[in-house]
């Protein structure tokens, strides 16, 4: 009986730091740590011994050596004098347009193919269900290798174009072209007073965030439902078109046009760049029509009912009864499906997208043979977009849990 | 009752009226039709919008699938049979036929030996079949344990004596196991643990002060120049240091554990048993195989590993990188829970690290990376370096689906084992690790498809899986130049038939385990 | 002996191969095999045929080092490599040789530690365009679209080219020759340039060979040739060595037709040198006598490999050029065998 009353008596034993349950794990951690060390000791030594014997070492002085090479698609300006490292920053941003484009259209289709896998149409139901099992359970490289190849040959050349009698024509009054070189788009050219007209745009953003709030109030404080898709619609637009009419169209558009090889002027959207930005999203959407399908699924068929029975038609149902509450569950793997689309866009290099890989782990790791050291930054750079992307999305993800009380 | 009901009312109907057919609208095909495609404006839109689609597809493709020559030498003479028939379109399929063998094995794998993948294929059905099917009779295991050893003779060759030999010192070394834990006495387990102990003791001190020279031998000749090396010598020297002070009493320590262990045999007989494999595989592996080879040789012609090739390879790396990949997943999913600091640091920066860069990286690690962690002068192949590049990446992805499997268990699983008065090693191996994988199971059949699928990515280090494959000798080839809808078509659809087949089977999975109620 | 055991504990016997850090000859003969770095696809230069056997100019050198060292010109395991992957595989040993049309430069002789071991082609990059284009020359290419095909030297060349007639471009980088073409006859790029060579090559594919031009600029010198790794000269001379003795051998007039005869003995020291029935040079080598023989008996001598592979009756149909031997006007030299 008197045991229990004082533990401290018993003095420190060797044999406790295994039997006793208290020291044990001290002593687990500790073999942990110097099997570690060794471990790092083995692959050190190794690879200081390798480098010695091949006459190389670690050096990244080669990222403010000359490039030397060119870049097709160029976020910020790059010529083939600068230097390796304002190279692989062409690359990395490259990659993030390439990943963010392709997040947005893989939602905004995920969204829709998961929604329409429970339409009550058969012949729609069916079609979505081939999409998500055809592309789910294909590799994407196929996918990103089929797509631009069909993209290559279904575009016209720009040579199309050409001629008297030419067997392709622009779309839209001839302000975009569509090649399998890319998309030629109309730019606009920022004239003077263009601010103003921006400033309008703006304020009419504004405007429209105001009149939702004030149409939500109005409907829950006294009941009355006001329309707010086609206002919207024309507060977004109006006022900028008046704008630009009365202050003498300031903000100009600059049309492409045939000149030379090649579509000149306008902004470029690479063929790659689409090819690339399709097949993700087009590959990443099968996945999210999934997590959506399995999300709607997951909220519980009463609310459906009692949403029905209160009246609301099945699109409102949807939109405002079950996409909310379905969207808790459905943003943990969506998470995850935006980080794949960030790591399957290194397969950039089959179409020759220039990203992150093809810079600094493809060009630059040739032209300097610094292989250890590019395919270190390789990973880095790929770690830190992701780990970004996970810190943010659960910002996003604990700001929508449900606040349990 | 029927008394007062018969007073009440005047007539009451004793015969039941026949059933009447019901409006033709709402029956049969028609009723389907309206209720499935034409119930409202919107529907009636969407099932036009639909119908448009297919057919366009259909028209598309169907002549031109419908129009494949099947027969030709190359490309130009498809072209010119088309021609001659006169038709538009056509695939040329006779691509598929002509490098048929190259697709599916690789060109380097002998003819005559195609046999063995093929029974190798059909074999790892039956094998995985009692791991995948619980209905089975559980005897069938022993063969799922036996088959890696027979698929690796199969499809490597060389002598079987070598695959058995394994088997049996692998068997040998689970036999000393058993001998030193529970068979022998404990007065003479004492003997043997001492002896144990001192032997591991000593060389592990050795190894560790051979470490702590290393280290010192790293930190020289990192340098001092720069702040980076100055911060990267000063740490591998206090390493160094931590690990020579170290190295004497760490090794009386576990020699010490060891002994000490006589009584209930746990470490002591993993450890011996570790000790004995690593001496039987060292030693005593090659003289068996060869003897026993040269007295009955069982040979078949051997195939170095960079000659597989093709939709083979694909299947040959997806099963190897998944099987290996679960046990470590099970471990680093452990580990992730791990109560102890350090434990679960590794654990946490290796699979996120994992996690957070994509496959290719990490392929390049394995082309070109690797070679210098490794000894000078050893020599992996090239299969073997991306084995563990690939079994590493899915043992993270794996890791995580059963950290999930083992968060949804309830708490007082983990209470109920620790008041039976289990120790950690009983109760996560008899309860808490067979329930969480039973959840997790969907989750691996995932990381599984997803895996297979991504075996592809080794084509772009210059291996020629199936694209590969299509990518540089046969597009490349002088006959099958600009040949692409047929291959990649057919890529596709392997890929299809393989990933349907087991993602089906894992929603079939799904619903066998779902046992809770609607 | 310290270290070998502190690294023989931490790795798992039997899944290390290979021994300690020998000769690389030693290490070939051992092994029984030349394992030897090639592409993963050009016409003419290094492909895999039908059933699956390499063929090619560049594969012929390596069969002729294998024939050389082991006897045997089929005793050559073939790796195919990327632009990205060749040199990190000749230098963790995974090759023993690389024949894969490598540009002979100074970076990579000096920086990247390699060694030449000689010339067997020269070439040039130059550029195709489609005949209905109507360009006549380089410098009217203002403004197109230009598929290059990445990690080579081309990319480097074109981007100094252009600068240097302050002309723009658009680069489209491509992983392999095929997809390279598939863009080119598609229309979504205007030129295609790489090596000479490998354009002649491509071309001789295409549907229509005459709708497509080569232009007259070749705006680079690309000495293609094997490497070796450097600091094992014993090897890099056995290599080089057996190059030269293919030149040689067409110089001296020494042919597959005549090898056994003139093996016999001939009244030319310098042949009797060359094939072992005067002088020590083999055993120099540290190979056998008949070691230029062997390797002479694979394919022929140099114009004969090229005869059969990329020579004017082939598909490729390519000139010798450049690539004649000296005596008939071409760069084609071996220093002599004495």
């Amino acid at each position: 009986m008197t045991t229990l009353a004082d533990p401290h008596k018993e003095s420190f034993r060797l044999s406790m730091l295994l039997n006793d349950t208290r020291y044990r794990s001290l002593t687990f951690q500790f073999i942990a740590l110097v099997a570690i060390i060794a471990t790092m000791a083995f692959i050190g030594g190794n690879l200081v011994r390798n480098l010695a014997e091949a006459g190389l070492n670690i050096s990244y002085d080669f990222l403010g050596a000359q490039a030397g090479y060119d870049i097709n698609q160029r976020p910020i300006s790059y010529d083939s004098q600068d230097t390796h490292g304002r190279a692989a920053m062409v690359g990395l941003l490259n990659t993030l347009i390439v990943a963010f484009l392709g997040c947005i259209t893989a939602t905004i289709i995920g969204v829709v193919a998961g929604v329409l896998r429970l339409s009550p149409n058969w012949l729609v139901r069916k079609i979505m269900a081939f999409y998500v099992e055809i592309f789910r359970n294909v590799p994407v490289l196929i996918w990103i290798l089929i797509i631009f190849s069909i993209m290559i040959n279904a575009a016209p050349a720009p040579n199309a174009f050409r001629g008297d009698e030419p067997t392709a024509s622009m779309w839209l009054f001839d302000s975009i072209a569509v090649t399998n070189r890319g998309v030629y788009l109309p730019k606009p050219i920022w004239g003077s007073g263009s601010l103003l007209v921006v400033g309008v745009f703006i304020a009419s953003i504004i405007g429209i965030f105001l009149f939702r709030r004030y149409a939500r109030k109005q409907l829950f404080d006294h009941g009355r439902l006001i329309p707010t898709f086609w206002p919207s619609l024309a507060l977004l637009f109006i006022p900028v078109i008046l704008a630009q009419l009365v202050l003498g169209t300031p903000i100009s558009l600059e049309y492409p046009a045939l000149k030379g090889f090649n579509f000149r002027g306008g902004i470029t959207i690479l063929g790659s760049l689409i090819a690339l930005w399709f097949a993700l999203s087009i590959y990443t959407g099968a996945f999210i029509a999934e997590n959506v399908r399995a999300g709607i699924l997951a909220v519980s068929k009463g609310q459906t009912e009692a949403a029905a029975a209160l009246g609301l038609r099945p699109g409102r149902i949807m939109n405002l009864v079950v996409l909310p509450q379905a969207l808790r569950v459905i943003i943990p793997p969506l998470i995850s499906q935006y980080l794949n689309i960030t790591k399957n866009s290194s397969l950039a290099i089959a179409v020759g997208y220039m990203d992150l890989t093809g810079t600094l782990g493809g060009i630059t790791l040739l032209q300097t043979g610094r292989a250890i050291e590019s395919v270190l930054l390789l990973m880095l750079f790929y770690l830190i977009i992701s780990l970004s992307i996970s810190f943010i999305m659960n910002i996003y993800n604990n700001t929508m849990k449900l606040q349990e009380r | 009752m029927s008394d007062t009901h018969a007073q009440s009312v005047a007539f009451v109907r004793e015969t039941e009226i026949p059933q009447s057919p019901p409006p033709a609208l709402e029956a049969g095909a028609v009723k389907w039709v309206r209720e499935n495609l034409f119930s409202g404006v919107f529907n009636t839109v969407l099932t036009l919008l639909a119908l448009y689609v297919v057919v366009r597809f259909a028209i598309f493709v169907f002549p031109w699938f419908y129009n494949g020559v099947w027969e030709a030498s190359s490309r130009k003479e498809c072209i010119d049979i088309l021609r001659e028939a006169g038709k538009g379109t056509g695939a040329c399929f006779a691509v598929l036929v002509d490098r048929w063998d190259h697709l599916v094995f690789g060109f380097k794998y002998p003819p005559e030996g195609y046999w063995r993948i093929l029974l190798a294929f059909l074999l790892l059905l039956v094998a995985a079949a009692p791991a995948l099917f619980s209905s089975l009779p559980r005897k069938l295991l022993m063969f799922t344990a036996f088959y890696p050893f027979l698929a690796f003779w199969l499809i490597w060759g060389g002598s079987l004596w070598l695959p058995l030999t394994i088997l049996g010192l692998i068997i040998a070394t689970m036999l000393v196991f058993r001998l030193i834990s529970s068979q022998i006495p404990v007065n003479n387990r004492q003997i043997v643990s001492g002896v144990i102990g001192v032997i591991c003791g000593a060389g592990l001190a050795y190894l560790l002060f051979i470490g702590a020279q290393e280290l010192v031998f790293i930190a020289n000749s990192v340098g001092t120049e720069g702040v980076i090396s100055q911060v990267a010598y000063g740490v591998f020297w206090i390493m160094a240091i931590f690990t020579f002070v170290f190295c004497v009493p760490m090794g009386i320590f576990v020699g010490y554990a060891i002994y000490n262990s006589y009584e209930d045999g746990g470490l002591v007989s993993i450890v011996a048993s570790l000790l004995f494999g690593y001496l039987a595989f060292v030693y005593l592996l090659s003289p068996i195989w060869m003897a026993l080879n040269s007295i009955i040789p069982i040979e078949l012609q051997a195939v170095a590993s960079r000659d597989m090739g093709g939709f083979m390879l694909n299947m040959l790396l997806g099963t190897i990188c998944v099987s290996l990949s679960i046990p470590l997943g099970i471990l680093l999913a452990l580990g992730r829970q791990s109560p102890m600091p350090l434990i679960k640091g590794v654990c946490v920066v290796f699979i996120e690290f994992i996690r957070g860069v994509p496959l290719i990286t990490l392929l390049f690690v394995a082309n070109v990376m690797l070679a210098y962690f490794l000894p000078p002068s050893s020599n992996f192949d090239l299969i073997l370096r991306v084995i563990i590049m690939i079994t590493l990446f899915s043992a993270a992805y794996i890791a995580e689906v059963i950290r999930g499997g083992l968060a949804a268990l309830p708490k007082g699983q983990y209470e109920a084992a620790d008041s039976l008065g289990l120790d950690y090693g009983q109760a996560t191996r008899l309860i808490i690790l067979p329930q969480a994988l039973k959840i997790s199971i969907p989750g691996i059949v995932n990381i599984a498809v997803g895996l297979f699928k991504d075996t592809t990515l080794i084509s772009i280090i210059s291996m020629f899986d199936l694209v590969g494959m299509i990518r540089g000798p046969i597009q490349n080839s002088t006959e099958w130049t600009s040949v692409y809808w047929e291959v990649y078509g057919f890529g596709a659809l392997l890929f299809f038939v393989v990933c349907y087949s087991i993602s089906q089977y894992s929603q079939w999975l799904e619903r066998q385990l779902n046992t809770s109620h609607h | 002996m310290k270290k070998s055991v502190f690294l023989g504990a931490l790795t798992v016997a039997g899944i290390i191969a290979g021994g300690a850090s020998a000769a690389t000859l030693d290490e070939v003969k051992a092994r029984g095999k030349l394992n030897c770095g090639v592409t993963t696809g050009v016409p003419g230069f290094a492909e895999p045929d039908a059933s699956g056997v390499w063929q090619g100019f560049d594969v012929a050198v390596c069969r002729a080092v294998a024939a050389a060292v082991l006897g045997d010109g089929n005793a050559v395991e073939f790796v195919p490599t990327t632009g990205k992957t060749r040199f990190t595989a000749l230098a963790s040993g995974e090759i023993d040789l690389l024949a894969r049309n490598t540009t002979w430069t100074f970076s990579r002789d000096v920086d990247l530690k390699f060694e030449f071991i000689g010339v067997n082609y020269y070439d040039g990059q130059g550029f195709m365009v489609p005949k209905e284009l109507g360009v006549a020359s380089a410098k009217d290419l203002d403004g197109a679209t230009v598929c290059i095909q990445t990690g080579t030297t081309t990319e480097l060349n074109l981007a100094d080219f252009f600068r240097a007639n302050s002309i723009s471009y658009e680069p489209v980088p491509i992983e392999t020759g095929a997809e390279a073409v598939q863009q080119y006859i598609a229309g979504a790029c205007d030129v295609y340039t790489t090596d000479a060579s490998a354009l002649a090559a491509q071309r001789a594919n295409f549907e229509d060979p005459s709708a497509h031009v080569l232009l007259p600029e070749i705006i680079s010198k690309e000495p293609l040739g094997p490497l070796v790794r450097h600091g094992d000269n014993e090897w890099a001379d056995i290599s080089r060595w057996t190059l030269n003795a293919l030149i040689a051998a067409e110089e001296l007039g020494v042919t597959s037709v005549n090898l056994e005869e003139l093996s016999a003995g001939t009244e030319n020291p310098e042949i009797n040198r060359l094939l072992g029935t005067e002088g020590e040079l083999g055993s120099m080598l540290g190979l056998d006598a008949g070691w230029a023989k062997a390797a002479l008996g694979v394919a022929g001598n140099y114009g004969e490999i090229f005869e059969q592979n990329i020579g004017a009756a082939t598909p490729i149909g390519l000139a010798r050029g450049l690539n004649a031997q000296w005596t008939d006007g071409g760069l084609i030299y071996s220093p002599p065998f004495r």
